[in-house]
């Protein structure tokens, strides 16, 4: 077994959590940047030294930090993502880095950032500058795919997921609340949409009776980390699985979930080994769109047939009156052959499974709200 | 000789300091003029308060005098008051 660390950024700044040799017991320390609004805190698989934090503020600007240390010290990106004006003359700017992606094993200092509002950038010096990944941010067909502001989240539209394929550094995936699931295969220079199979309900039915191509609300996409082929996502409208083996058609794998508690969600994850096995947080996607654990009754639910039927795990969680939730960057899974599972919830607790989700113990009860985890194996 | 004054939000790129002077006489400065000196001395500290394009953050908000402008642009006197502020914002 190994120590597991926790990288928590919040709406308050970031924390680093350690634990003992068997995840028996947890130190947290920090915090980092208290007061920033750290929407994601990424470790490097290529060096175990690196970590990325986008630091946002409800004053100032957006920026990103890199440490060298592990997170002990931090130095600033002396040029952050920022838009250029774009074919149209449309002059964006960036209001937050929300979410980091490291580039591919065979790149060091290649990492990827997405922004709200949508937008992708690229930095080859290990974060220190960025570069608008072109031809997405300037796709002739870029402001279609995204819809208007208004088709994002509370807090602003946003590029997400950014995914580079493990057997192909060419290959990226990326998702946009809204505007839906586009991906490449030229490492970024055109783009096509991924979205086919996937309810857009917040749209009127189109009067061909054709699907939608894009504009979608994925909340959160993965790729399996050996078998890139498996593809899964949680939509505002619904859970989705995709194996490209079988084509290009995501098959709607929450509808196997219990009806009375949806398949509407954020965050979704993938064991590291199993393809056919994921958790999810189903949240309360009805009515007014409460964004809470349903009835106030926190699960995960879980599925090891790849979404074909689904167990619902909240040993250990408060069985009533508790009105959380997880958002997208905010569950993650570690390594052990008993997988941990970790999820950060709205009202800042951090929750952990070492086997697999079936029991649940709290790690840490009063951080500020949780915007990311991530775990990093120590060995 | 311009005087500007920092929010606390600056603090990690001043070191703590809330108050900077700038010696001039000319009489032909801009607001974009002082956040690039204020730049120049520390540097990160611009694209904190100005986007991109140019424009002062949503969320902060530049005085000359007790006048709240948003337009860098404006002109800044030789013996000008510059005060940036983090707007009465967030939660």
């Amino acid at each position: 077994m190994s120590r597991q660390q926790l990288l928590v950024g919040t709406r308050k700044g970031a924390w680093i959590i350690d634990s003992n040799a068997d995840r028996s017991a947890w130190k947290i320390n920090g915090p980092q940047h208290l007061g920033a609004v750290v929407s994601h805190f990424v470790a490097d698989t290529r060096d175990p030294a690196v970590r990325l934090m986008s630091v946002g503020s409800g004053h100032l600007g957006p920026s990103i930090f890199i440490s060298n240390d592990a997170g002990t010290s931090w130095r600033e990106a002396s040029s952050p993502p920022a838009f250029s004006v774009e074919p149209n003359g449309a002059a964006r700017s960036v209001d937050h880095v929300f979410w980091l992606s490291q580039g591919h094993q065979s790149e060091p200092n290649v990492w990827y950032a997405g922004t709200s509002p949508q937008g992708l950038f690229k930095s080859v010096d290990g974060g220190g500058t960025w570069q608008e990944v072109l031809g997405f941010n300037h796709h002739p067909d870029f402001f279609e795919w995204r819809g208007g502001d208004k088709d994002g989240t509370p807090d602003g539209p946003k590029l997400h997921s950014i995914i580079v394929d493990p057997q192909n550094k060419k290959h990226l995936l990326i998702a946009m609340s809204g505007g839906g699931i586009f991906e490449s295969v030229d490492a970024g220079e055109s783009w096509q949409a991924l979205n086919s199979g996937v309810a857009m309900d917040f749209y009127p039915p189109k009067e061909d009776g054709t699907e939608y191509e894009f504009g979608h609300d994925p909340h959160c996409l993965i790729m399996h980390p050996v078998q890139s082929n498996r593809l899964y996502h949680q939509n505002h409208c619904g859970l989705y699985a995709l194996d490209r083996n079988e084509g290009n058609r995501w098959t709607r794998i929450g509808d196997n979930l219990p009806k009375e508690v949806g398949d509407i969600g954020f965050p979704i994850v993938v064991h590291p080994r199993d393809p056919d096995t994921i958790w999810v947080f189903p949240m309360d996607g009805s009515g007014q769109w409460p964004r809470t654990s349903p009835d106030g009754k926190p699960a995960v639910y879980c599925s090891h047939d790849g979404g074909a039927s689904f167990s619902r795990q909240d040993k250990g969680f408060p069985q009533e009156q508790a009105w959380w939730t997880v958002k997208r960057q905010c569950m993650a899974v570690d390594q052990e052959d008993s997988v941990g599972v970790y999820l950060g919830t709205s009202n800042g607790q951090l929750w952990g499974s070492m086997d697999g989700g079936q029991s649940w113990q709290v790690i840490a009860l009063d951080l500020p709200q949780i915007y990311s985890i991530e775990v990093v194996n120590i060995p | 000789m311009i005087r500007v004054f920092l929010p606390s939000q600056l603090d990690d790129y001043t070191q703590g300091k809330r108050e900077l002077t700038m010696a001039t006489e000319r009489e032909d400065l801009c607001l974009a003029d002082v956040i690039a000196e204020l730049e120049r001395r520390h540097r990160g500290l611009a694209f904190r308060v100005v986007d991109e394009h140019g424009n002062i953050r949503r969320h902060i908000a530049m005085f000359i005098g007790e006048q709240m402008v948003r337009d860098l642009a404006a002109p800044v006197a030789p013996n000008a008051r510059v005060q940036i502020v983090g707007a009465l914002s967030g939660g």
